[in-house]
């Protein structure tokens, strides 16, 4: 289905580490849910205010009780910084959800998240577990891990890496990952660690999905800003086609 | 339907065509229209211009391809889209019954995949075409017939030609001239023209101290070049007979009525789709809302009111 777009309103904004929020909207009852993987472009600056373009932000958990609409983002420049700043009871313009989304595959199971890019696999996860799924998390990090409580809710283990060695393994996270153990892996972070952990899971015959980010204008499809080439040389718009692709796709 | 609460008449007659709003959706920010049919009701917008065509279809720019400046957007899709035929299979059909006109925007590389492109819309139901002359992330885009005179009025009369369609030729500001691009295109058998696309720009990333872009120039289009767009409007709309649709950075009502002042028939909204996706919508309520309230009854009145 095409994307919506509508204002919701701030149920509560936090920090949960040095440069990362979780944003809780309420997702009005007469709107599409999101599926794990999908995005949504966000806005909480007039739309003649800077940044010109709405940011694009995945989604981190929806509740369908409550229709608590979770987004966890990396403050990094001027669009995320406002969005830092909004508070209980503020509204924010979202056009969504957009994307595929993740598949729900296999019996056992591992997400694999570099920094920002564990943002989705939570979502992810819950329902991965709400499936019947056995689902591991490995998780890494440059310093601060975040969100490590979420992740292990329900029993799921999880694994941590940092790059300085501060919490967990003393590495990359990839090097946690034994892919034979799982009939799928789930993949999201940096382009280089997702290459990595993607090829080391090919090489093992073990499914993989990927994750793409790109710099985008609309988030629907219209701007074609975000295209990329697929490793057959095929064009691919990463907000409508993607961004979840199976790993093969891209690091094949 | 849309409401009936408005006495504004927001119908306009661009080249023949009866639109039920001056609002059009700009070329290239609006897909050819399904991405945004749960987002814009569709009664509001006069047409939607399609993503630009080329006789074949064309991978676009590899590289960066979005660049945000203050009050814009610099781009280097490069064109990037399925061909006329797909477009006339698999697309026109679902934007025909989304209700606006619709508007083909057909570049080329040569004159002869030009006039090929016009003979098969020729053979539509498409409602106009835009013969883009004015791509500047592309060599076959057509720039090279947008900046002198001459190769535009060569390349209009030929797909003029070759189709009976109304032709609306969307001029570059990197034109060597404009009024004289204007009126050669009048005089080559343009039926309309829309102005501006976007402006040649550049940026560098000064961690790699390289241009950020592949081609090293690309298109600026949004708010920052809009005072410059209109003053060419209003140029163009002095010299030619012909209608005009100005665009070029537009993203509210008061922006659209400023065009249609400097003599514009329709306006089209572009880049401010991706800031707002209402926009389309939201500068048309805005118009009628503008012409309820100072008593304006029909476009008419007020069109070229500062020529």
């Amino acid at each position: 289905m095409p994307a919506q777009n509508f204002e919701a309103s701030v149920l509560v904004n936090s920090q949960q580490a040095a440069d990362i929020f979780l944003l809780t909207v309420y997702l009005p009852p007469q709107y599409d849910k999101p599926k794990a993987g999908q995005f949504y472009m966000l806005r909480a600056w007039r739309a003649d205010e800077p940044p010109l373009l709405s940011r694009p932000i995945s989604v981190h958990h929806y509740e369908e009780g409550t229709r608590a609409l979770s987004f966890l983002y990396q403050v990094k420049g001027n669009g995320t910084q406002k969005l830092a700043a909004l508070k209980q009871g503020d509204t924010v313009q979202l056009t969504g959800p957009a994307g595929n989304g993740f598949p729900i595959e296999g019996r056992h199971v591992a997400v694999v998240g570099g920094g920002i890019g564990t943002a989705p696999l939570f979502y992810l996860a819950e329902q991965l577990t709400a499936a019947g799924v056995q689902t591991e998390c490995l998780l890494g990090f440059r310093d601060e891990p975040y969100r490590l409580a979420h992740f292990a809710r329900g029993g799921r283990n999880v694994r941590v890496a940092t790059d300085t060695g501060s919490y967990g393994h003393h590495g990359f996270v990839t090097e946690l990952l034994e892919p034979a153990q799982y009939d799928v892996v789930y993949i999201c972070g940096p382009e280089p660690m997702m290459r990595a952990t993607a090829k080391k899971c090919l090489a093992a015959g073990v499914k993989c999905y990927v994750s793409m980010e790109r710099k985008m204008a609309c988030g629907l499809g219209a701007c074609l800003g975000c295209t990329c080439k697929t490793e057959k040389g095929e064009l691919v718009c990463i907000c409508k086609e993607g961004p979840v692709f199976e790993g093969g796709v891209f690091f094949g | 339907m849309r409401e009936v609460y408005s006495l504004a008449d927001l119908h306009v007659t661009l080249c023949g065509v009866p639109l039920q709003s001056p609002v059009i959706a700009a070329s290239g920010t609006f897909g050819f229209g399904q991405e945004f049919s749960r987002i814009v009701d569709m009664h509001w917008l006069g047409a939607i211009s399609g993503k630009g065509l080329t006789l074949e279809g064309k991978a676009g720019n590899e590289g960066e391809r979005l660049y945000e400046t203050p009050a814009g957007l610099i781009n280097s899709i490069g064109l990037q889209n399925p061909g006329v035929r797909h477009f006339i299979e698999q697309e026109l059909p679902a934007m025909k019954r989304l209700g606006p006109a619709a508007m083909a925007n057909l570049g080329g590389s040569t004159i002869d995949t030009y006039e090929e492109g016009a003979r098969l819309l020729d053979a539509t139901d498409v409602d106009l075409i835009e013969l883009n002359i004015s791509c500047p992330n592309v060599k076959a885009g057509g720039i090279a017939y947008g900046i002198r005179a001459e190769s535009a009025k060569e390349v209009v009369s030929r797909v003029r030609a070759c189709t009976k369609k109304p032709l609306v030729v969307k001029l570059s500001p990197n034109a060597e001239n404009i009024t004289e691009m204007a009126l050669a295109c009048e005089a080559a058998g343009a039926d309309g023209l829309s102005l501006v696309n976007t402006f040649q720009a550049m940026a560098i990333d000064i961690s790699t101290r390289r241009p950020v872009f592949q081609n090293v120039f690309a298109g600026l289009s949004g708010p920052a070049i809009r005072p410059i767009a209109l003053r060419m409007v209003y140029q163009v709309c002095k010299a030619v007979h012909v209608p005009v649709v100005g665009l070029g950075g537009i993203a509210t009502a008061e922006d659209a009525l400023e065009f249609i002042m400097a003599g514009a028939t329709a306006v089209q909204v572009g880049t401010a789709s991706f800031a707002n996706p209402h926009a389309c919508e939201e500068v048309a309520r805005g118009i009628a809302a503008w012409m309820d309230k100072n008593g304006v009854k029909t476009l008419d009145e007020i069109r070229g009111a500062a020529l």
